[in-house]
């Protein structure tokens, strides 16, 4: 990831991947936003916005798969891609998350955010 | 044109709504798939979808995904070029070709039109603004992006106005209310739903509506839409003013016209087509759905859509040069706000005609039919749509009636559901939403759908409105002779894994699967994990494998991977175990000091005799727990729960036997037991049941001579049932023992989430007497030494605090309080 060409783009670094269980979720707060950072048993990680647009749960202690988590609250799911939700709640917000070479987890933010 | 032959002809489908897929999904059907290549131009930048199922995406009861009837992918798998997105602006019948906005020209050898109607807008002071359409907050409702459009908006708004008091205006109101909204639904006409209802069926649907909490205002009369920025408010005709903050117009629909006569088609009220649908004058170019006018009908439901589409498609493929469409008789049958309404044929009597009705609105219910010269030409059904099947297949085909007019409103003691299946006719209409006749639901039972379930997919029956499903389901049966299958998933311990429990268990058992990841990579379709069957999965392994059980905490509910029940702002309910309800004076002051130190915004007594601690944060659970020195009373988890227990035989001067030394007995030997679902007991000391133990999962009643009643099955919830009576006995050794082999058998046996209520009744207490009681299967010792095994592997959750298990285990999760904050590089 390069962040040279693209003016508008934030890296943070969470910190070690080892924070977040094997397919369990943890929550961070970037820029002052909460976001949920889960890590699939596959070995990806993913990042959605941490807060259920359906009625406020905190989606980091929800349960997942390899596609999507499901709120504690009320069972929502949401697409772990795309954000979108198969139980017909409006979207998460996603984000790009990666693991670096020294076992970091980065997110990338969109300057907006 | 000889080069024409070599090649495949260009079908050109303008529309790619309900109308124009159809059409398309018929001309497949006949090989069309083979002879022409096919171009399809949609407003909409998606593939097509049910269009009636709006309602339900703007009520919350369908998801967006749901209510496609063909997604993308589907034109591809079939060679269709699909142009979504793009709008059709003429079409030059001289030079056959269309013309769309994004400048493409595409030639075509036939044509077919389907673009359906718009919204119909009344003329009403304010209703736009010069620069950006709409007004702030004004909306219509026909398609997916209006729907959503609508929900964003409602979300931050509290008072809408809903503009029509027709089946869309009133699904609208119905849709947005579900979101909170007070609603006002203004109808111009003198009762609701005045197309199809008469003017009492009218007013019946009225108390129903204003019963849901929907203001309703009849003969009104919208002028103008009031606020400078955004809508504040609608003024009627007789000076009112009614405040709002949203406003829904849905005051009807018209075809949508503007392209037949931009291109010099012959449009009145829709465009004109003659018995094959065809335009006109125009060999080529066909016109369906509600653009279309045949015999001077235009039709604005789905119904008559299915018929003209299979005429077109007979005609244009060569399948049946002679094919006609007639006209439809349109017999609605749909649920409206809730409520049950069929309608066909004419809403009022005229001289001469008979008119029988019956009306008991407090219930809702209104029926009446129209009868002239013997044949029935028109009813309305409300509330109670039992007999729409009978008077539907009497209405199209002209049957004869019954003399006592009284029977074509109520079954007499007439024949059962059955025989009407059976007489009902092949081409009788099922499922309205999306036209499936009684003949295609049994040639697919035929071919080899033998579930309820396989049928719907395949035909799509009952996936609309869902008012049909339980004919749907009666004429499945009816259709495989009784010998319908129970549709596989139900049976399925969890979704992810298609095995029911017995079979999932020896599965488990021959391979040797003693975690959560291993059953899915073992039993899952392609190995996928399935976030909805971990729990299950979870308990029922922990079950199995007492001592050898794989924990992997990513397969445990979050109350299960912290020890407390979620509450609805992410903090946690804290229950310590209070066993049979005693406590002390020294729990009692550690519970205050708790209670203050952390600032514990409530605390309850529960129904299980105990105390909840509600509001404590993740992040403290550890300290809590530490500070209580108490084991958990496992409130949150598909466990045992609690033991409800009266004052017994010590104080009470009632009481037959001591009650409380047995709960307390019963609660220690089996504190935490994992099961299905949750379990609740009770003992009392005496019947007159102050612990109420005839509606626990298990109860014991006290019983004069010494003597034990255990009860099972019974539960006091969303559910009401008194347990059925296991057996009695003579001591609280007795109690303990046939109490463990019940619970064991229930924790084997039954369905992921199913109660004891459900459970008992599903095998019957005499079979699980024989078992558990009578040991008929010879297994009362296997089950004895389970449980024994599992209530030993007992440890106090609450002990785990000490260090977290998982990295961050107790790290909030919770929005707006401070977490790790990361540094921006």
């Amino acid at each position: 990831m390069t962040t040279g060409d693209v003016t508008a783009v934030t890296v943070h670094r969470l910190g070690p991947l080892d924070q977040v269980p094997v397919g369990e979720g943890r929550a961070y707060v970037v820029n002052g936003v909460q976001v949920a950072v889960f890590r699939l048993r596959g070995g990806g990680v993913r990042a959605v916005s941490a807060v259920c647009p359906h009625a406020g749960g905190p989606i980091a202690d929800g349960q997942i798969d390899e596609a999507v988590v499901v709120c504690p609250l009320h069972q929502h799911a949401y697409d772990l891609v795309t954000g979108c939700s198969p139980t017909g709640q409006p979207p998460l917000r996603t984000y790009p998350v990666h693991v670096d070479d020294e076992g970091c987890l980065v997110l990338v933010t969109d300057g907006t955010s | 044109m000889t080069a024409q032959r070599t090649r495949a002809e260009r079908l050109v489908v303008i529309g790619n709504g309900m109308a124009g897929a159809r059409a398309v999904e018929e001309i497949l059907r006949r090989g069309g798939g083979e002879r022409f290549a096919i171009t399809m131009f949609g407003e909409e930048p998606y593939g097509n979808y049910n269009r009636i199922l709006l309602s339900n995406v703007l009520a919350g009861a369908d998801d967006e995904a749901g209510i496609f009837l063909n997604g993308l992918p589907w034109y591809a798998e079939n060679g269709i070029t699909l142009h979504a997105g793009t709008r059709v602006r003429r079409v030059d019948h001289f030079a056959r070709t269309v013309h769309a906005d994004d400048g493409t020209v595409t030639r075509y050898d036939k044509l077919v039109i389907a673009v359906g109607s718009r919204p119909f807008i009344p003329d009403i002071d304010g209703m736009r603004v010069a620069t950006r359409g709409f007004h702030q907050g004004v909306f219509t409702f026909r398609t997916i992006d209006d729907t959503r459009n609508m929900i964003r908006y409602a979300r931050e708004h509290r008072r809408a106005v809903v503009i029509g008091g027709g089946l869309l205006g009133l699904e609208a109101a119905r849709g947005l209310q579900t979101h909170g909204l007070e609603i006002t639904l203004l109808h111009a006409g003198p009762y609701l739903m005045n197309q199809q209802l008469d003017a009492q069926g009218g007013d019946v649907l009225r108390r129903s509506v204003e019963r849901l909490g929907i203001r309703v205002e009849t003969s009104a009369r919208t002028t103008a839409m009031l606020g400078r920025h955004e809508v504040t408010g609608v003024r009627l005709a007789d000076g009112r003013v009614i405040e709002c903050d949203m406003v829904v117009v849905a005051a009807g629909i018209r075809p949508n016209t503007e392209l037949a006569e931009a291109s010099g088609l012959p449009v009145e009220r829709g465009i004109v087509v003659d018995d094959q649908m065809r335009v006109l004058d125009e060999a080529d170019i066909y016109a369906v759905g509600e653009c279309a006018q045949h015999r001077g009908q235009v039709y604005g439901v789905v119904a008559p859509l299915w018929e003209q589409a299979r005429v077109l498609a007979d005609h244009v493929t060569g399948a049946d040069p002679a094919a006609a469409y007639h006209g439809s008789r349109i017999a609605t049958k749909l649920k409206v706000a809730g409520v049950d309404v069929a309608a066909m044929g004419v809403s009022s009597p005229e001289p001469g005609d008979e008119f029988v009705v019956f009306a008991e609105p407090s219930r809702g219910v209104y029926k009446s039919v129209i009868i002239r010269q013997d044949r029935l030409v028109g009813a309305t059904l409300l509330g109670d749509v039992g007999k729409v099947a009978f008077l539907t297949q009497a209405f199209d085909r002209g049957l004869p009636l019954p003399e006592e007019r009284v029977r074509l409103l109520f079954d007499l003691g007439g024949p059962p559901a059955e025989v009407g299946v059976a007489e009902l006719a092949d081409e009788a209409q099922v499922c309205n939403c999306n036209g499936v006749s009684k003949g295609a639901l049994v040639d697919t039972v035929r071919n080899g759908a033998r579930s309820v379930t396989a049928a719907m997919d395949r035909t799509r029956a009952g996936k609309g409105c869902g008012s049909c499903r339980s004919l749907v389901a009666e004429i499945v049966a009816w259709a495989a002779d009784g010998e319908v299958e129970e549709d596989p998933s139900a049976s399925w311990y969890v979704p992810g894994i298609p095995l029911a429990k017995p079979e999932l268990m020896a599965r488990i058992r021959e391979h040797g699967l003693k975690s959560v990841s291993a059953v899915f990579a073992a039993l899952a379709p392609d190995g996928r994990e399935d976030a909805r069957s971990k729990m299950g999965l979870a308990s029922l392994l922990r079950m199995m494998w007492p001592d050898d059980y794989v924990d992997e905490r990513d397969a445990r509910f979050i109350n299960d991977r912290v020890h407390a029940n979620i509450q609805k702002d992410g903090t946690f309910s804290v229950v310590p175990q209070i066993k049979g309800g005693c406590t002390t004076a020294a729990q009692l002051r550690r519970i205050a000091d708790v209670a203050e130190k952390y600032d514990v915004p409530l605390i309850k007594i529960t129904g299980g005799q105990r105390i909840d601690l509600l509001g404590v944060r993740k992040e403290d659970l550890p300290k809590v727990w530490a500070e209580l020195d108490m084991p958990s009373g496992y409130a949150y988890g598909k466990s045992f729960r609690t033991v409800k227990t009266c004052v017994g035989s010590d104080f009470c001067r009632y009481g037959l036997g001591d009650s409380t030394a047995l709960g307390i007995a019963i609660e220690s030997r089996f504190q935490g037991l994992e099961s299905p679902a949750k379990m609740k007991l009770a003992v009392t000391g005496c019947p007159r049941n102050c612990a109420e133990a005839y509606v626990k999962d298990l109860g014991v009643v006290a019983v004069e001579g010494g003597r034990w009643e255990i009860y099972v099955g019974g539960a006091a919830g969303a559910h009401v049932r008194k347990g059925d009576l296991l057996a009695t006995v003579d001591g609280p050794e007795q109690v303990i023992t046939l109490t463990g082999r019940f619970l064991q058998y229930y924790r084997e046996n039954a369905n992921w989430l199913e109660r004891t209520y459900a459970f008992v009744p599903r095998v019957g207490i005499e079979e699980i007497r024989a078992i558990v009681v009578d040991d008929r299967d010879g297994i009362a010792a296997r089950l004895d030494e389970a449980v024994r095994a599992a209530a030993d592997a007992y440890r106090d959750p609450w002990r785990e605090g000490a260090g977290p298990v998982t990295p961050g285990q107790f790290r909030t999760a919770l929005p707006l309080e401070p977490l790790p904050k990361v540094p921006v590089r």
